[in-house]
């Protein structure tokens, strides 16, 4: 892995979005729908449950912004490697001293900051406009906030392996993936919501724990160590498992010479 | 003795039934151009996405700088570089953007004077603050190339660079291919459709035919070889289906 590469694939990110603030619009304006939409219905049912008003509603908000860190890290790992296939830049790339390592290094600091930038603009937001402080959890904040990362990275990594397994027709995969698993994630309701038979899916999605453990933070302050070490422990599997793939997949696509039919789309 | 730049030997690649590149072996030398010719589908791309690491091999071994493609790729890579027609930069960076992002990557010293020399080279200087993607044909194949040159490569492989270009630019990239060979010592690889490029260019000629070597030579050699008195009567003979037998 080499910084001065990691640096020059991020550089061309940063390049991009500073020259075509157009892009900023995907990453203020769905997520800002997300907040006034998730927010004011969660105003609307305050308003109408009175002082029985549980407080895992008003987590729903909060939960918009972590979705959304989540979401922004996959986008960045995966659309990456689109802006090179529609951009018709992916063989300069991949020709390049490039390593998979220094590629994903890039793409893990790209989802960085796209998260960092929503989830930024939407905290303050949800303070102004509903009171509600994500940062009460204090520094609880921030391991559950790195799982969410690492999840991220693991789906990006993913949606990436199988765009590039099955060719461009498969585009829509960078935005579907994380939905596939958004159901059993509990993300707006507790695992306890889902039917029986479908728990154990939420069990083993790391983000399921993020979210349970930090409705527990907000409703009493306290850190839920199990939530937590059941989120690292899983984003650790899935890591390496997603790792795995990309890296067999992009063997896979230089076997099959799969990189050459996306420059002949 | 010094090793040649290039060496392919026996190379093949297989895509289920279809052998896009059969058992094709040559070499370049230090400071040679090495045409590469052949109708559609005769192999070229493939033979050249597989040196640059993107296709792996069937079979057979790839040697650049005397090193072995397949276990030193990175190294290697950092050494040669790639022009193609049918791949572009990032449309929506200036021109200076991408070639920093480039230099960066192939750890080019003191890149902004390099990027100066290249741009110069290639004649599109006044274009360095320009949004890539509203760039001509022409501007964005001398683009194109400047990339390729930012990390003054001993081998360039050089994909029908003038594919889509009028005569005039044509002409400035073939003697600006010529002047990198003559001033750096650059060995080139070279793939055309055009027999003018090859004619002009070339130093000697690989001529590819359905994944197989009909012929390896200079153009006069060629010419004698097939008893045609044009590498472009040639050329169509073998693409319409005219024998032609395999080294």
């Amino acid at each position: 892995m080499t910084f001065s590469t990691i640096h020059a694939l991020v550089l061309r990110n940063l390049y991009l979005y500073s020259r075509t603030p157009v892009r900023l619009v995907e990453l203020v304006f769905w997520p800002l729908v997300d907040l006034l939409v998730w927010g004011y219905l969660t105003v609307f049912l305050q308003k109408h449950a009175g002082d029985s008003f549980p407080y895992q509603i008003t987590f729903l908000i909060g939960a918009v912004i972590l979705w959304d860190i989540l979401f922004r890290a996959q986008q960045g790992v995966a659309l990456y490697f689109l802006e090179d296939v529609w951009s018709r830049n992916l063989l300069n790339v991949f020709s390049a001293p490039v390593t998979n390592a220094d590629y994903l290094a890039a793409t893990y600091v790209i989802g960085f900051l796209r998260a960092a930038v929503t989830s930024l603009l939407l905290s303050v937001l949800a303070i102004a406009l509903y009171s509600f402080n994500l940062f009460e959890l204090n520094w609880s904040l921030i391991p559950f906030v790195f799982n969410l990362l690492l999840f991220g990275w693991s789906l990006g990594m993913i949606s990436t392996a199988l765009i590039v397994r099955w060719g461009p027709a498969a585009e829509t995969l960078a935005w579907a993936v994380p939905f596939f698993i958004q159901p059993f994630a509990a993300v707006y309701y507790p695992i306890d919501a889902l039917p029986a038979g479908v728990r154990w899916i939420a069990e083993i999605i790391p983000c399921a724990h993020v979210f349970e453990g930090m409705r527990e933070g907000l409703k009493d302050g306290s850190v839920s160590w199990i939530d937590l070490g059941k989120a690292t422990g899983l984003n650790v599997i899935y890591l390496l498992l997603a790792g795995m793939l990309f890296v067999r997949v992009m063997k896979t696509a230089r076997e099959k010479g799969l990189l050459t039919k996306f420059v002949s789309q | 003795m010094s090793h040649p730049v290039l060496q392919v030997s026996h190379l093949v690649k297989k895509f289920g039934e279809l052998t896009p590149v059969d058992g094709i072996s040559f070499e370049i030398q230090q400071g040679e151009i090495l045409g590469l010719l052949g109708a559609n589908g005769a192999g070229k791309t493939t033979a050249i996405n597989m040196i640059l690491g993107i296709v792996t091999p069937t079979s057979g071994s790839i040697r650049v700088f005397d090193k072995d493609l397949a276990r030193e790729r990175i190294a290697i890579l950092r050494r040669m570089n790639f022009c193609s027609t049918y791949t572009q930069l990032p449309g929506n960076l200036r021109v200076w953007q991408n070639l920093t992002v480039f230099g960066r990557i192939y750890r080019v010293p003191q890149l902004k004077k390099r990027i100066d020399e290249v741009l110069e080279l290639l004649e599109i200087a006044h274009l360095k603050d320009r949004i890539s993607g509203n760039l001509s044909a022409g501007e964005s194949t001398r683009l194109n190339l400047c990339k390729a040159l930012l990390n003054r490569p001993e081998l360039l492989l050089l994909d029908e660079p003038t594919a889509s270009l009028d005569p005039d630019i044509a002409d400035k990239v073939r003697k600006v291919t010529k002047r990198i060979r003559d001033e750096d010592g650059t060995s080139i690889l070279y793939t055309s459709h055009n027999m003018r490029d090859v004619d002009e260019v070339c130093d000697r000629v690989v001529f590819m035919h359905q994944g197989k070597v009909l012929f390896i030579g200079t153009a006069a050699e060629i010419l004698n070889h097939f008893q045609e008195e044009s590498l472009e009567s040639l050329f169509i003979r073998v693409a319409r289906g005219g024998e032609g037998k395999a080294v």
